[in-house]
């Protein structure tokens, strides 16, 4: 435990020093939803019951935030630390696994908990956006979907074999997804294709899940399907994680 | 009893052979050189001792566990540099420090540790940028955070320039009168000859010398005489130089004329290093 938080204070260290992290997945979200809902903010949007584009977009920031910091944000450091030795170099101290792993992630939980807190402020503040009423379904919803993130982005890793490629194949991965899944724009203007990749991925039935708690006042247990798929994806990487996660940089 | 105790040891990536049947003892507070070419099982070797590698074959025992199946009380004990310094670039030397310092149960204080490894005036200087000798040292410094009995070093300082190496030698001696027991791998003779009490000599997977280097210099073959006869120079190798330099000499005064270019050699470690590991002839 003394570990544990001792690890603690040294990711939340690492991770203000970061200015990609800081940037790119921190920054951006905010960002972008500042600028897109000056432009449409108070927009109504008819395929989905009406709602207003400030509101439909700040659940869409959230999930946009979710898979860039639990996702893309925790992989290319993974990679990074990987491919340079970190990993290696730590196994070679007394800091135990479980601590070190547990210690990063809830590292990135806490920069997610505070984008989540910096978008609801601004979407109060700017775009009168009303906080959310089920605060406590909300809450295991975002943990949810930022721990199946988690798992997706260690199980990723796997996959990637050099810090060169670590921004390019993470990039490549969730910008796309972050488009189709609905972040920016309801879906269902979208062409069928996308429509049809958007019914299998992870951030999809994420979005659908906060946006019903956030913007038609549902609670969480009424979301069965939603939380299913979410979870399933999130067990998915964890099983990808575990079987093939490695501590020495990739060699030859 | 011995720091590390290694019993015919093997170890096999696919049809490799990386290393095949070595054996050796490392006394407390020793410095123990492992010296070879590139691929001659140097690291193959020193990772199975620091726990990274599982082993094929035989028995080995580090501070008197098995490193395959050791935890956390045996890793607050051993101190370690890899090949590569890997570190936070975003840290300062200090913040670096401190966090693996926060590893350990007990550890040396991070102001002794800056002073040891020469870095106090970069302290609070970020990683990213420091010198390659000065990454090096602070790579050293992480090692030694956890006031370790024994420390690894694999390369220590491979691709410096002599003055750093210099320094990094100055800092490893001092680190002898501390009384750490300590493992270094090179393919420097000069840094084997200056650092290490005892030496082995790797090649293809197995030792094929060990000793302290002066007697691997003394178990070398021959003294080597030269000298120019008429424009000619003549080379005698021998093991009784004595004798040979003796006869020589006197038939020399007696024709009242002078060796030319005289020189009595000793084998260098070099030297010995070099018909070790050079290929047989097949």
């Amino acid at each position: 435990m003394r570990l544990f938080r001792h690890e603690l204070k040294g990711e939340l260290l690492l991770y203000v020093r970061s200015r990609e992290l800081a940037f790119f997945t921190f920054l951006l979200p905010m960002i972008f939803f500042l600028l897109l809902a000056s432009v449409y903010g108070n927009d109504r949007i008819k395929s989905e019951g009406n709602v207003r584009s400030a509101d439909y977009l700040e659940a869409g920031m959230i999930g946009y935030g979710a898979i860039a910091i639990a996702f893309a944000g925790l992989a290319i450091v993974l990679v990074i630390r990987r491919e340079s030795g970190i990993l290696k170099r730590l196994r070679a101290t007394p800091l135990p696994a479980p601590a070190y792993v547990a210690a990063l992630l809830c590292a990135f939980l806490a920069a997610f908990a505070l984008e989540v807190v910096g978008l609801l402020a601004i979407g109060r503040a700017f775009f009168s956006v009303p906080l959310p009423h089920h605060a406590l379904s909300l809450a295991i919803a975002l943990l949810l979907g930022a721990v199946s993130f988690c798992g997706l982005g260690i199980g990723l890793t796997a996959l990637i074999k050099s810090a060169e490629g670590a921004s390019a194949v993470v990039n490549a991965i969730y910008l796309p997804t972050a488009f189709i899944s609905g972040s920016f724009f309801s879906p269902h203007s979208y062409p069928r294709v996308l429509r049809a990749i958007a019914d299998v991925l992870p951030l999809t039935y994420f979005l659908r899940l906060i946006r019903n708690v956030m913007l038609h006042g549902h609670e969480i247990w009424s979301q069965g399907t939603n939380v299913a798929v979410v979870a399933a994806w999130g067990i998915a990487g964890v099983i990808v994680a575990v079987r093939s996660f490695r501590w020495e940089p990739t060699e030859g | 009893m011995s720091a590390i105790s290694v019993r015919d040891l093997r170890k096999s990536y696919g049809a490799l052979e990386a290393v095949r049947g070595v054996s050796f003892e490392v006394e407390r507070g020793e410095v123990f050189g492992l010296l070879g070419p590139n691929g001659a099982g140097k690291t193959t070797t020193v990772e199975i001792l620091e726990g990274y590698r599982k082993r094929d074959g035989g028995s080995v025992e580090v501070l008197g566990v098995d490193p395959a199946a050791a935890g956390g009380d045996w890793r607050e004990r051993i101190g370690v540099v890899l090949q590569s310094s890997a570190m936070y670039e975003t840290l300062s030397a200090g913040e670096m420090l401190r966090l693996f310092a926060g590893y350990y149960e007990s550890s040396r204080p991070v102001d002794e540790v800056v002073e040891l490894v020469g870095l106090r005036e970069q302290r609070d200087q970020v990683v990213r940028r420091l010198s390659g000798g000065q990454r090096r040292r602070l790579d050293l410094g992480l090692a030694l955070v956890g006031d370790p009995e024994l420390i690894f070093l694999d390369e220590p300082t491979t691709g410096f320039d002599p003055h750093a190496r210099r320094q990094a030698w100055e800092t490893l001696r001092s680190l002898r009168g501390l009384g750490k027991t300590i493992v270094l791998t090179t393919h420097y003779l000069d840094e084997a000859e200056r650092l290490a009490d005892r030496v082995a000599v790797l090649r293809r997977g197995e030792i094929v010398a060990v000793g302290p280097p002066a007697e691997l210099i003394g178990a070398a073959p021959a003294t080597e005489i030269r000298y120019r006869e008429n424009g000619r120079e003549v080379v005698l190798e021998t093991d009784s130089p004595t004798r040979v330099l003796n006869e020589l000499t006197a038939k020399a005064l007696a024709e009242n004329r002078e060796l030319e270019g005289l020189v009595v050699r000793r084998p260098s470690l070099e030297e010995v290093y070099l018909t070790l590991t050079e290929e047989e002839a097949e």
